[in-house]
């Protein structure tokens, strides 16, 4: 009489089974298990392994000669070389992204001749290769000797030689401003036309002047669709002034060159420029993220805290996860509030 | 009677092929309320935009307290005024847009005071304290520092009406302000609305709100295909139509 009554394992479904009930009488005597991820773990640790590899190829390969890293990491060229590498950036990008924005508006504009002139820019600077337009900088002096001012086709009222006029480092920020002003304008023009069209319509209702309706209202909301974009453009700005090297200008990649050609130690300086060249791209990134951060005011109710406000939450042992969502997160808002 | 704040005359616009004014005729008298109802693609939207200049006319004029808006006349010529003179005129018309249009960038505070410092050249300090005075008269003290999305709806479009209110206009306008509204915020709008019509300020207003116009509005403009069909007082229009379009468009809103 036993084995009528005893149902093979398994085959009987929750609930079905006389006698067993369907769940069990309370609930709380039950433990929760979230899903196990093995596949993660041995990920995390086949990473690892390789990670440990590369370092240990680092600390004891001789040829990267970390004495000779040393020695010229902060050395004087190097260093002032960054400082060349930097001013060049900081001149293309502010200069180029000014005279991008003036594009943007022009090509945005109601008149004709503004919008044409605007767009042959933007074609004719994005289709000459920047080491092309630098080296034609660079011989300026070779097309026009001599630059002045006067009556066109008539006579010149004044006029310099073209070498004392722009210099070397002025050609190279002038042929690196031009080509980044092609790009800026591209970038500014897409943020300008991200911006809800009844926003400048409320500006003009108001009666706001032209120029602050553009600085005060359109140009910062705009930000938040070109800050994203314009931080690519001035990392890739960056690592570009390298190519002044064709110049012969005194900056990073250049000077690192010069050392290695001189002592021949060629892995140990391209790796004194790479570390350089890590260092500002990630201080720019951190500058970006709160740049970012303030362009954001008023687009969102609450804020999300900075990294390192977010550190402090942690620290303080307080759940870090309310900004990641989740129960607690949602807790949190006001029931019924809306936009 | 009061005089004429706003003359509309003979006013045609068209956008493309589709003319969507077709010769509009209205005055607006000082101190009045003047509500336009009709049915949506009617022109109520545009001819509201053409008195501001936010959509010029192709034939006829608009001219509030006296001035000719948007234009200049010279011999039997109207000539397009210079974007300066457009915005200068403006200040003296308020609008407000059905989607409020708040800069959501800026505190309510700062919506409130860019237009007097920067369009009229008014001390800050004192736009300041104006803009506080219009947050309390809309009941919205307590919000200077809010940031738009911060606030629902209704809240938006209150702080819409005292960002007009900011530039004391000779006129405010009202391009369908409680449509963007969920149903019971339409209440907090209307009421602000009635109170500045109870405090003598000339208003337009394009509305759905068929009580509010038999309520508040002076004159009830029904427009239909770029025409006036009719006007007159709330209870003439709204209660015994004279025309068949009016009755049938009344028969669907009310």
């Amino acid at each position: 009489m036993k084995a009528p009554a005893a149902a093979p394992p398994g085959a009987a479904s929750p609930g079905s089974g006389p006698g067993t009930p369907p769940l069990p009488d309370d609930p709380a005597s039950l433990t929760v298990v979230p899903a196990r991820h093995p596949a993660r773990w041995a990920a995390a640790a086949a990473v690892a392994v390789l990670l440990v590899q590369f370092a240990h190829g680092l600390a004891t390969n001789p040829v990267w000669e970390w004495d000779v890293f040393g020695a010229y990491v902060f050395s004087e060229t190097i260093v002032r070389a960054v400082w060349v590498t930097l001013q060049l950036t900081a001149y293309a990008t502010v200069l180029g992204f000014l005279l991008g924005t003036v594009l943007a508006f022009m090509r945005l504009s109601g008149s004709p001749v503004l919008r044409t002139v605007a767009w042959g820019y933007v074609w004719i600077f994005r289709s000459i290769p920047m080491i092309v337009q630098l080296v034609f900088w660079f011989n300026l002096s070779a097309l026009y000797e001599r630059l002045g001012v006067g009556i066109p086709f008539g006579p010149v009222l004044w006029s310099v030689e073209s070498n004392d006029l722009i210099g070397t480092i002025g050609a190279a920020v002038i042929g690196l401003t031009l080509h980044q002003a092609a790009y800026a304008a591209e970038i500014v023009r897409g943020g300008v036309l991200s911006v809800d069209q009844g926003q400048r319509e409320a500006a003009a209702a108001l009666g706001l002047p032209r120029l602050r309706q553009i600085r005060r209202i359109v140009l910062p909301q705009a930000m938040r669709a070109i800050l994203p974009t314009a931080g690519n453009e001035i990392v890739g700005l960056l690592k570009g002034t390298s190519v002044v090297y064709v110049m012969s200008i005194g900056e990073l990649f250049y000077q690192t060159q010069v050392i290695y050609g001189r002592n021949g130690r060629v892995i140990p300086l391209l790796l004194v420029a790479t570390v350089w060249y890590v260092v500002l791209t990630s201080l720019l990134s951190v500058a970006q993220y709160y740049v970012e951060r303030r362009f954001a005011r008023g687009a969102d109710r609450t804020p999300p805290p900075t990294p390192l406000g977010r550190a402090r939450a942690f620290l303080r042992g307080l759940p870090a996860a309310t900004t990641r969502g989740g129960p607690p997160a949602r807790a949190a808002e006001p029931p019924g509030d809306r936009r | 009677m009061s005089a004429v704040m706003v003359d509309i005359r003979g006013v045609h616009k068209s956008f493309g092929a589709t003319e969507v004014l077709r010769g509009i005729d209205l005055q607006v008298r000082a101190g009045e309320v003047t509500v336009i109802v009709g049915p949506s693609g009617s022109g109520k939207s545009t001819l509201l935009r053409a008195v501001n200049h936010l959509e010029k006319v192709d034939r006829g004029w608009i001219g509030v307290d006296g001035e000719l808006i948007g234009y200049r006349r010279a011999g039997g010529k109207l000539y397009e005024l210079k974007e300066k003179e457009i915005l200068r005129q403006r200040t003296r018309i308020g609008f407000v847009f059905q989607n409020f249009n708040l800069f959501p960038h800026l505190t309510v505070a700062e919506n409130l005071v860019e237009a007097p410092v920067s369009a009229l050249r008014r001390p800050r300090r004192e736009a300041v304290a104006t803009a506080r005075e219009l947050l309390a008269r809309v009941g919205l003290a307590g919000k200077a520092d809010a940031y738009p999305r911060q606030l629902s709806g209704g809240q938006q479009q209150r702080v819409a009406i005292a960002r007009a209110l900011a530039l004391e206009p000779k006129v405010l306008l009202f391009d369908e302000p409680t449509s963007a509204l969920d149903p019971e915020l339409v209440g907090e709008v209307l009421d602000v609305i009635k109170d500045l019509a109870r405090g003598g300020t000339t208003m337009i207003v394009v509305t759905h709100e068929i009580g509010f116009a038999r309520e508040v509005a002076d004159t009830v403009v029904f427009l239909d295909g770029g025409v006036v069909v009719e006007q007159g007082p709330p209870a003439a229009v709204l209660d015994t139509p004279r025309h068949e379009r009016t009755r049938a468009f009344l028969s669907k809103v009310l």
